[in-house]
């Protein structure tokens, strides 16, 4: 089986109306930007978006959210970006909020073959309604379910012709989980790689959880808080 | 005089230990990381995946792959970490960070906290705040202490979508230190020149004044 896809429309292929798509990426940092603008040319809609940001207005989700592509987002925080938190205000767009540990911990679960877990976050909160409440060592927790996806899309550094993974820096975020997730795994990388390139103790994603690897044309890269100090 | 934000995140800086791992969340707990007392060694942690956090870079150095959880651009120090988010949340659940210090929009005599939503007005979402809060031993809130209506920050009860139930143990804000115990606030320590009669006024919820409440040292 050959991973490595001719064309970022081959890489995407498959992608229906109504699918559940989880996408990596932590803010813009670390987003699958690529494989995004394409999900906007191809033009599907009713997406269920499981990914811990909505991207700013105008790039990364936001994109998908501009052209009204988006039916559901599951997400920890949409703070930097308007036109959700005016779409989820009105009531267009269905958000299911989560603590960003627990959504990392979901997608872990989903793919690592554990359907239901047991955290104290949330408890006591709106997070908490209609979830079954334990007591562990005299605290309460409440019981999360694992997330999966139709497609995961994550971005990585590096990738080899099977599919391993390299990351590189806090461009990881929640790509590792979700890669693990997806019925079938999209990989975009800065660079591929032939097998064999790669030193196999430094691999952060083994190539069985990918099943599709592009490398992608152009990454913009933006930062959204940039912030230094004075020399 | 009240103090700026500056002198809430020096006075929150006293509170770091040698060897503590420390949570730093947006805005004014960000500033905390400024004001280590010297000789201490103290890591910053960032719930995106990053231990060991520096300052922040110089112009012409950002790299967009390197960011803390408020989505700044930062440096790592020698000894740094990369990591996941499942990892990075399995290092707060598993209580292996000693401090987290976040800002909240209420806090209850009790200890709760609220600081993700307004119903019908603004939601950020609560990013890694439930995971955190729900599972930290000590836990510091920065915050003034008044909103910007005028109204007292700290409560009986609070009256926005809770974060965390009975989990904060301290509250800094411009006027005071204040301890959460027994479902009160504790007074500890007073900004220099800030009257424990403006305190009271300041606060709704029941506030433990001791005889006598030392200043500040900033």
């Amino acid at each position: 089986m050959n991973k490595v896809q001719p064309s970022i429309e081959n890489a995407l292929a498959g992608i229906k109306d109504g699918m559940t798509l989880m996408i990596g990426g932590f803010g813009l940092c670390g987003i699958p930007e690529n494989a995004i603008k394409e999900l906007v040319k191809m033009g599907v809609r009713e997406l269920t978006c499981i990914s811990n940001n909505a991207g700013v207005d105008n790039y990364g989700l936001g994109l998908l959210l501009q052209q009204q592509q988006i039916k559901k987002m599951i997400s920890s925080y949409v703070g930097e970006n308007d036109a959700f938190e005016r779409q989820m205000l009105s009531g267009e767009l269905e958000v299911d909020l989560i603590p960003q540990g627990s959504l990392a911990e979901r997608c872990r679960a989903g793919g690592a073959g554990i359907p239901a877990f047991f955290t104290p976050a949330g408890f006591g909160t709106e997070v908490a309604e209609g979830k079954e409440v334990r007591i562990f060592n005299g605290k309460p927790h409440i019981l999360e379910e694992a997330l999966t996806a139709d497609f995961a899309i994550v971005k990585a550094w590096k990738g080899d012709t099977e599919g391993n993974l390299v990351y590189k820096a806090t461009a990881m975020n929640f790509n590792p989980m979700m890669a693990m997730a997806g019925k079938i795994t999209i990989a975009e990388v800065e660079e591929l790689v032939p097998a064999g390139t790669l030193d196999p103790n430094f691999i952060h994603t083994p190539g069985i959880f990918v099943q599709r690897i592009f490398q992608g044309a152009v990454f913009e890269k933006r930062i959204e808080q940039r912030t230094v100090r004075t020399r | 005089m009240a103090l700026d934000k500056i002198g809430i995140a020096k006075r929150i800086a006293q509170e770091l230990r040698d060897g503590w791992y420390v949570n730093l969340g947006i805005g004014i707990p960000t500033l905390v990381a400024n004001y280590v007392p010297e000789g201490l060694n103290v890591e910053f942690q960032s719930e995106n995946g990053v231990l060991g956090m520096g300052p922040f870079p110089f112009e012409g150095e950002e790299d967009a792959d390197l960011i803390n959880a408020g989505k700044q651009t930062i440096t790592v120090k020698p000894g740094a970490a990369f990591f996941d988010s499942a990892t990075s949340f399995a290092m707060i659940r598993g209580k292996h960070v000693q401090l987290t210090v976040l800002g909240a929009m209420e806090v209850s005599e009790n200890g709760d906290i609220a600081n993700w939503k307004i119903p019908g007005k603004m939601v950020k979402g609560m990013g890694g705040a439930m995971d955190l809060v729900a599972s930290a031993e000590n836990i510091i809130v920065a915050m003034m202490h008044s909103n910007k209506a005028g109204e007292s920050k700290l409560l009986k009860t609070c009256t926005l979508p809770l974060t965390g139930v009975a989990c904060v143990k301290k509250v800094v804000t411009e006027l005071a230190v204040l301890e959460i115990q027994h479902g009160a606030f504790h007074l500890l320590e007073r900004a220099p020149g800030v009257s424990v009669e403006e305190i009271m006024a300041k606060t709704e919820g029941t506030l433990v004044i001791p005889p006598s409440v030392p200043e500040m040292t900033l």
